[in-house]
């Protein structure tokens, strides 16, 4: 085992955690990401390749769906984004490409990515500051993307909780988009 | 003055505030113009060209008098209307555009000569000589003439922003807003009432109707205590839509905390909101409109709607005597509530020969108001009787109603055009409205309450049903429903000046002269005589101005027409637009896996795009850049460099025609590359012209990885991506962005072999047989850390390009540094990496620079004729092929100590510094501490045939002329044989 230390999206070893008001907002590194496009003609065999993989059925446009140990959210037409836990799964994508085989295109995309975990009660009125979704009508298991500050990011609405993806190299300038609508929210 | 009883104020608290140096006192309720005039002060400002005192026209946001300062330092904000700052305590303002003070201003000089400072004046008067203007003529006038000082401090405050949604917006909250939010909210649709008051109800706060059994104040406050406990509606207060903009959005400012001292901890000054929204109702109300006569501007004359709103509302009244003059029944209504509020009317003068009476006051009908006295603030009226007489009356105050406006601005902002109705004198929405919107009371020309509240109902039940929506129209209170009495009247013929437009000082005069020299068109007039320019955009002149050009050109108002409305209705504060995104914050800043190591050791930082890159790593001692820069490629060149390179674009490309993809994009060969092995690309745009340059290697038959060049990674993304979904969407081929996945090191110099044999784990050879110059593989590091490596080089030595999962890159800098101490590892930045390059002769963005081709840059025969590729067709077009095209050449200067300037021409000796003789240009300079002497590269014509000439590089921007040396480009190494060691 390699005894490299590795370091969370905003430069620090331990997550950060900030609660403003109401809302908790949480850096999460310990996610592993591994994207899956659909080989051109495979794209059934590839859906049900990442059923198998997920025990649930592939996310439809703009969804995100749960296993029991794997998720994925759709991020394109035949193209997801599997997560899971870095911790049981830091080979994700190997392991999704064992899978999929010749039905997918697979990239490790677990360094690509920052994520912030949001929880707490009325995040609408934190998101409406932030993005041009429609608070109103996210439900648990839509995934979007979208822009945050110039950033093009990942919203998936979980139950009285949101992900957002974000690209990691800002993952500062996110953050403080975050912490300064949250003080100015709440 | 203060009345006894009555107002929407809070007499059990007070505010104390300062107004031009002296304090005041104040209530919760009150704007800071109805405090003054609260405490008797009706002077508030000075006029913008000839320095005329003025007090408040209006109640309003339309008011054009009442500017001051708000506030000093970096939250001084200049014209902002007293009418509309809600009362907090300290609250301080200033008065503007006087000088030495308010009550003496030394420019009133200019009132005297108004007959030279007449619309027009300084376009004919300041003509010469040319030079003069900008620098003495306009400095002086925009001295003289002008609104208030902008902060020269930063403003200490945040402002937000945020978006959004709903299936209604109601667009001001009077009687028709709140009826129509009621008949939405009760039917459960998500609405969104904005209105720019602090206190929802519009004019049933400042009228004395009843509604039903109650008081037209009270129910507007039932009625949103109502619509506040819906979940569905939200209630901004505070906010004004300041623009209709496409596809259903409007733009709008809520003034968070304007109304305070000073915003709480964190919080915002205001928030610019994008509001998305289905269906919109436009409930803004209407404006009331004054009539034009001789001296109308002094302070104590305003509307009468606003005489009655400062009355009613906050129970001030500005003179204890008072008059008004109208052309219609409204202004009766001021007269019958001030009367009934125990203010003394002196008279009721009214231009309709027919006029009603009204109790407790005289009539003067037919007659019109001709001229007005008192210096700081109207202490006399004078009135022509119908009968021809002049009669004088000693008044404080002066109510003007000369009719309403529809307050049609939103209406417009998709290019609506609104139409004349004759019923009311006055314009109306029409033509194309913004998408989805619907016009309900005032703003419709719909000016009873009663028919306020029916068509707020009816409008909302439409808007909703095109939505699906069914809704139950609530009962109509019982209200006031008369009908609009009015014979329009401008403005009283006078030889005297007789103002229009307050703000910008125009008068009937310069609207006569407009006509006069052929400014007739409304646009024309706008723009001669600045009628309904400046912060309040003409909401009270436009009219009276328009009105009198139709009467001097023979046409009517209908035909004459309005200019255009524009956002945004009201100003907005430029911190609005910026939102969060100021300062350091200003943009997205990108940072490298390195960067807080980069950081520790003292890096300079230079923005590469959003990318923060290390530029140097200055040490101890050294005083200028140059010795970190020479020193960094020293020392690569001498033993071993690392440069953090994760910014340069990484692509994902996968498929079964992953190669074939390849071959097309890149112009030179890429169908027969090995796995295992990578190689240089040149991509074309569709003309021909470079576009960007990079690597692609092979790690499987079905995968690559190109990379591109930091500034063209999403550029040259995007370009593929269109080639695959657009041109080539039969081909088998997956692409994603993998840039930030992976932490990525250049290990450049002649031990880059042995320093990265220590991080390698065992069994992974990385001698030159087993991994040559331009090889590639999937490898573990340090122990298991899986990585990728690359063997390839653009500071021409022995180099390698490491990079391992993102997480590791800080630790693995530090592996690198810690494992090469005894090479003498030294970190290179941007600086020293340019250098290296330059002396190597390759191409980056200076000579990738949109106009050159492949031939330009000396890679003619690298665009493949053995397979087609974008731009390759279209590269060998004749106009780019021609025999003394540019050639990418080296420059040395006689003298090696002579800088090259980058940018300098390239001309013969002797030739004259003139674009005729223009031979070409150089691209990229530098000192190179490997040849000792100062070298460039550039493009030269027929360059390749010129090697050994000597030539000049002139710029005639920094006036240097150097004399130079053609030579190869490839300064160092030029057979290669050191990366390939």
């Amino acid at each position: 085992m390699h005894d490299l230390v590795p370091l969370t999206a905003l430069g620090v070893t331990e997550p950060r955690c900030d609660t403003i008001g109401p809302v908790t907002i949480t850096e999460s590194p310990d996610w592993a990401l591994a994207s899956v496009a659909a080989r051109q003609g495979q794209e059934t065999a590839c859906r049900s390749a990442l059923e198998k993989l997920l025990g649930a059925e592939a996310p439809g446009i703009a969804a995100y769906a749960s296993g029991e140990t794997l998720s994925a959210f759709w991020i394109g037409p035949d193209v997801w984004m599997v997560e899971a836990l870095y911790a049981s799964h830091p080979d994700l994508a190997a392991r999704v490409k064992a899978t999929c085989a010749d039905t997918a295109s697979v990239t490790d995309q677990t360094g690509a990515w920052a994520r912030f975990d949001l929880s707490g009660e009325n995040l609408s009125r934190l998101m409406e500051r932030l993005c041009n979704l429609d608070m109103g009508k996210m439900q648990a298991g839509h995934a979007r993307r979208t822009l945050i500050e110039h950033m093009g990011c990942f919203v998936i609405c979980h139950t009285e909780q949101f992900t957002l993806y974000s690209p990691r190299s800002s993952a500062q300038s996110l953050h403080h988009a975050l912490i300064t609508a949250a003080k100015s929210v709440f | 003055m203060r009345l006894s009883t009555g107002g929407q104020i809070d007499r059990a608290r007070q505010l104390s505030f300062r107004f031009d140096g002296r304090y005041y006192k104040g209530h919760p309720g009150d704007t800071l113009a109805s405090a003054l005039m609260a405490n008797g002060v009706r002077l508030m400002g000075r006029s913008f060209k000839y320095h005329r005192p003025r007090g408040v026209l209006t109640a309003g946001s339309d008011e054009p008098n009442a500017l001051v300062e708000l506030r000093s330092g970096g939250r001084q904000e200049p014209n902002t209307r007293a009418t509309v700052t809600e009362l907090f305590d300290g609250l301080r303002a200033a008065p503007q555009n006087a000088w030495p003070s308010l009550k003496f201003d030394a420019l009133a000089i200019n009132d005297r000569l108004s007959n030279f400072l007449t619309a027009g004046f300084y376009y004919k008067t300041f003509m010469w000589p040319a030079a003069f203007w900008e620098k003495l003529y306009e400095p002086i006038i925009r001295r003289a003439a002008g609104l208030g000082v902008i902060a020269t401090k930063p403003d200490p405050d945040a402002y937000d922003k945020g978006f959004l949604h709903c299936d209604l917006l109601i667009i001001g909250a009077g009687p028709s807003g709140l009826m129509a939010a009621l008949t939405a909210g009760r039917a459960g649709a998500r609405v969104i009432v904005a209105d720019e008051d602090f206190r929802m109800g519009g004019r049933l706060n400042a009228e004395t109707y009843a509604l039903s059994d109650m008081a037209g104040s009270n129910w507007a406050a039932q009625t949103v205590a109502e619509l506040a406990s819906l979940p569905n509606v939200r209630l901004m207060p505070r906010m004004t839509v300041f623009g209709a903009f496409d596809h259903g959005i409007y733009g709008a400012v809520e003034r968070v905390a304007d109304h305070l001292p000073t915003p709480p901890e964190g919080k915002p000054r205001q928030t610019l909101w994008r509001i998305y929204t289905q269906r919109t109702l436009l409930c803004a109300g209407a404006l009331e409109r004054p009539i034009a006569f001789a001296n109308n501007d002094r302070p104590g004359i305003m509307t009468a709607s606003a005489l009655r709103a400062y009355v009613n509302r906050w129970a001030v009244a500005p003179a204890e005597t008072v008059a008004v003059f109208t052309n219609n029944d409204d202004g009766h209504r001021t007269a019958t509530d001030l009367i009934a509020k125990g203010v003394k009317v002196a008279a009721l003068i009214d231009t309709r020969p027919d006029a009603p009476a009204v109790a407790g006051t005289e009539l003067l009908a037919g007659a019109q108001v001709i001229d007005t006295a008192g210096r700081l603030g109207l202490t006399a009226i004078t009135v022509r009787l119908a009968n021809g007489r002049t009669r004088k009356l000693a008044v404080g105050a002066l109510g003007v109603a000369g009719g309403w406006n529809p307050n049609v601005a939103l209406t417009c902002h998709q290019r609506g055009r609104p139409a004349w109705d004759a019923r009311i004198a006055a314009f109306t929405p029409a033509g194309d409205l913004p998408p989805g919107m619907r016009i309900a009371g005032a703003a419709g020309g719909q000016f009873s309450t009663h028919a306020a509240l029916a068509t707020g109902a009816e409008k909302a039940a439409q808007a909703l049903s095109d939505l699906g929506i069914t809704a139950t129209r609530p009962d109509l209170p019982q209200a006031e429903d008369a009908p609009v009495k009015i014979t329009p009247f401008w403005h009283v013929k006078t030889d005297k000046r007789a103002w229009l437009d307050f703000q910008n000082d125009v008068t009937v005069k310069d609207v006569k002269l407009a006509h006069q020299e052929g400014f007739r068109a409304v646009e024309h007039l706008k723009r001669y005589t600045t009628l309904g320019m400046a912060t309040d955009q003409g909401k009270t002149s436009n009219m009276g101005g328009l009105a009198v050009m139709a009467e001097l050109t023979g046409q009517t108002i209908a035909q004459t027409g309005t200019t255009m409305f524009r956002p945004p209705y009201t100003p907005v504060a430029m911190g609005a637009l910026a939102g969060r995104a100021t300062g350091p914050q200003f943009r997205p800043t990108r940072l490298t896996p390195s960067h807080h190591w980069a950081r520790e050791q003292g890096a300079v930082f230079v923005e590469v795009g959003m990318w923060l890159r290390a530029q140097w790593f200055p040490r101890p001692g050294e005083t200028t850049w140059r010795e970190s820069v020479d020193r960094e490629v020293r020392a690569t060149r001498g033993s071993v460099g690392v440069c953090d390179v994760t910014t340069l674009g990484k692509i994902d490309v996968q498929g079964r025609d992953a190669a074939a993809f390849l071959n097309r994009i890149y112009c030179n060969g890429f169908a027969k590359l090995a796995v295992g092995r990578v190689r240089y690309g040149l991509m074309l745009r569709e003309d021909g012209i470079a576009f960007d340059d990079g690597t692609a290697a092979r790690l499987a038959e079905d995968h690559f990885v190109v990379t591109t060049t930091t500034a063209n990674a999403v550029p040259v993304y995007r370009h593929m991506e269109f080639a695959r979904q657009c041109l080539w969407h039969e081909m088998d081929v997956q692409l994603i962005s993998t840039t930030e996945a992976w932490a990525q090191y250049a290990i450049a110099g002649p031990n880059a072999r042995r320093l990265l044999q220590k991080l390698v784990d065992p069994g992974i050879d990385v001698s030159n047989e087993a991994f040559p110059f331009m090889a590639c593989a999937e490898i573990t590091i340090c122990n298991g850390c899986p990585a990728r490596l690359f063997r390839i080089s653009f500071s021409g030595e022995l180099a390698y390009e490491l990079a391992v999962p993102t997480r590791y890159g800080d630790a693995l800098i530090r592996r690198i540094m810690a494992e090469g101490a005894e090479f003498d590892v030294t970190p290179y930045g941007t600086e020293a990496l340019g250098v290296m390059r330059i002396e190597k002769g390759h191409a980056a963005g200076n000579e990738l620079n949109g106009t050159t081709t492949a031939l330009n840059l000396g890679m003619g025969r690298m665009v493949s004729t053995k397979k087609d590729s974008i731009g390759a067709v279209l590269s060998r077009r004749e106009g780019l092929t021609t025999s003394d095209a540019l050639n990418l050449v080296g420059f040395r200067p006689k003298d090696p100590q002579a800088r090259i300037p980058a940018g300098a021409h390239l001309l013969e000796t002797g030739a004259k510094a003139v674009a005729a003789n223009d031979l070409g240009y150089v691209t990229s300079a530098c000192y190179s501490p490997t040849l000792e002497s100062h070298i460039a590269i550039g493009f030269l014509k027929n360059g390749q045939e010129r090697m050994g000439e000597h030539l000049r590089a002139a710029s005639p921007l920094t006036g240097e002329d150097v004399e130079i040396e053609i030579v190869s480009a490839h300064f160092v190494d030029p057979e290669g044989e050191r990366l390939r060691a």
